[in-house]
């Protein structure tokens, strides 16, 4: 990148020093390990080392029946755990060929999107925090906190969600949930326009994001780059807008982009992002209000099961749910890749079936795995300072790397 | 969808490649394609750089294994168009006894995790790979995990067997 020398091995002014940043540093934000050879601060090389949290989702997946794949999904970007799980879901429904009511893609767009800001919400601050900007980060946490409290009155949990089933909700969202959430939508804007407020005429927070890991598209396209990291780089490659699923097409949205993709462009991305999410939740509670309000799940009674108290007292209840808790309902042997724009890129998932209760085969396209290789080899030459707020900007999610 | 057919997508492919790509299906209007490990490179070039196709975005390349098939190791790779806004898939098969396939990191960078992730899990050599190693498993482990051979728990443990869930 720089003009600097590079010494050789047996040069006498040779002084490189291995400096192994992580598995647990603190500036990383999770397992990751990167060893780095040091000249004085500049970065000359580095080997990525990753795997450390490698829990085989995609082996456990072949054994696993369908619904139970769900909590696996949770757990790849626990940040946004809300958009794996309908991306999931949404590829199951996709196979076995299930229209979902109008309603149903509106909440989950509502549920998809209210994940997206609490990701970029982590995201963003967190870069401040790694320039030396805490209270940023501190203003907004309190939001993801009040997108938790949704997420808890819809399915229970928080971080790990397990947010909805294979055709639809588990259940009708309740009046709480719709209240926090017109709450949220009615503060959260100023808050976020303070939190621009704080970054993005910052003269120091613009001298240490500036020009810092600059990526041209071709560079970013040719390591498959894809999500913020993408469109910073200036290709407007959004799979909402260009394979819509969930009933996106009926929304009016932007797709931000940025010009050079460097790390104060991936934040001012990251950041329109969620100004468009906001804008995507208040035109979904727009269309909510139009559709009945008591449909909360397809009519797939094969796939969805059935209420509580109907097992206990309903014959054909009961066979429906033995039937999809052991497995035995026959499923169409093909393959589908179904793709979900989750909140680092591009979320897809490759699906074998044979025909039986679990996948033949399940592969899952993690953006955060792909987006990362690009580390080591754009380090080079740069500060170390430098390379710990690029790492928070590409906002690498230690389960979805490893899975 | 995309500003171009499956049908003239696969008339092109098949003008240019004649009968050494054949057409699996189109399951989820996804076409899916089969060529050799001869041919793989010289198909992923002309897709890439066809200026009337552009599958300039490498989106995934995975492996499968089928233990009952003649070839049963298939590698696949999923491209995506983003000017057509149009994806292709494309299979490989490969016999287990001699797992080899070109790398297509000559074409697109991205593919080295990729490549590298596809020989942890499966034991496909990619010929030409910069620096194919393991990448999420430990190091000295000796088997590829995700070939259908290998169970996901212990078989010899009885602590956990439910003869009723068939686990």
């Amino acid at each position: 990148m720089q003009n600097h020398p590079v010494f050789t091995d047996n040069d006498p002014q040779n002084e490189l020093s291995t400096l192994n940043l992580g598995p647990t540093h603190p500036a990383t934000h999770g397992v990751f390990q990167n060893v780095l050879q040091l000249d004085g601060e500049r970065i000359v090389s580095g080997v990525s080392t990753i795997g450390y949290i490698h829990r085989a989702f995609e082996k456990i997946a072949e054994h696993r029946p369908f619904y139970q794949i769900t909590p696996l999904t949770d757990r790849m970007n626990y940040c946004s755990s809300p958009i794996n799980n309908m991306g999931w879901h949404m590829t199951v429904e996709k196979m076995l060929g299930i229209e979902m009511p109008k309603r149903v893609d509106y909440m989950r767009i509502i549920i998809m999107e209210l994940a997206r800001i609490s990701d970029h919400i982590i995201c963003n601050g967190v870069l401040g925090v790694d320039t030396g900007a805490i209270s940023g980060f501190m203003y907004l946490m309190i939001y993801r906190e009040h997108i938790y409290e949704i997420y808890e009155e819809i399915c229970g949990s928080r971080l790990t969600t397990n947010i909805g089933r294979i055709g639809g909700f588990e259940r009708n969202f309740n009046h709480i949930a719709w209240d926090k959430l017109r709450k949220f939508l009615k503060e959260f804007p100023a808050v976020l326009k303070e939190f621009e407020a704080l970054f993005n005429r910052n003269r120091i927070f613009i001298d240490r994001t500036k020009d810092v890991a600059a990526v041209s598209a071709e560079t970013a396209l040719n390591y498959s780059w894809s999500g913020p990291l993408l469109r910073a780089a200036g290709v407007d490659y959004d799979v909402r807008a260009m394979e819509p699923y969930s009933s996106y097409e009926d929304f009016d949205f932007e797709v931000p982009v940025g010009t050079n993709g460097d790390v104060f462009n991936r934040f001012l991305v990251r950041n329109e992002e969620m100004w468009q999410s906001l804008r995507l939740i208040e035109q979904a509670l727009a269309k909510i209000e139009k559709e009945p309000s008591d449909i909360f799940h397809a009519d797939v009674p094969d796939f969805y099961l059935p209420p509580k108290e109907e097992v206990y007292n309903n014959m054909e209840a009961l066979i429906y749910h033995f039937k999809i808790v052991m497995g035995e309902i026959p499923t169409p042997a093909t393959e589908v890749y179904h793709a979900v724009e989750g909140a680092n890129g591009e979320l897809g998932f490759y699906l074998v079936n044979d025909g039986g209760r679990s996948p033949y085969r399940l592969h899952f396209r993690r953006p955060s795995f792909i987006n990362y290789q690009m580390y080591a080899p754009m380090s080079r030459g740069m500060l170390l300072s430098d390379a710990i707020i690029n790492m928070s900007s590409l906002n690498v999610i230690a389960g979805e790397l490893d899975a | 969808m995309g500003k171009i057919t499956n049908e003239e997508l696969l008339k092109k492919i098949s003008d240019k490649f004649n009968d050494q790509v054949t057409l699996v299906g189109e399951p989820f209007g996804l076409l899916t394609l089969e060529t050799g490990r001869e041919q793989i490179i010289d198909v992923l070039t002309f897709l890439k750089t066809d200026p009337s196709l552009q599958f300039v975005f490498l989106t995934d390349i995975t492996a499968i294994h089928y233990p009952e098939q003649e070839k049963q190791i298939g590698v696949l790779y999923h491209l995506h168009s983003l000017v057509n806004n149009v994806r292709i898939r494309l299979k490989v098969f490969l016999t287990i006894d001699d797992v080899h396939i070109p790398t297509a990191t000559v074409l697109w960078e991205g593919a080295n995790w990729m490549e590298r992730e596809t020989y942890d899990f499966f034991g496909v050599i990619f010929d030409g790979h910069p620096d194919l190693r393991r990448i999420l498993n430990v190091d000295d482990m000796l088997v590829f995990p995700m070939r259908r051979e290998h169970p996901l728990e212990d078989p010899n443990r009885v602590d956990k067997k439910d003869y009723f869930f068939g686990r």
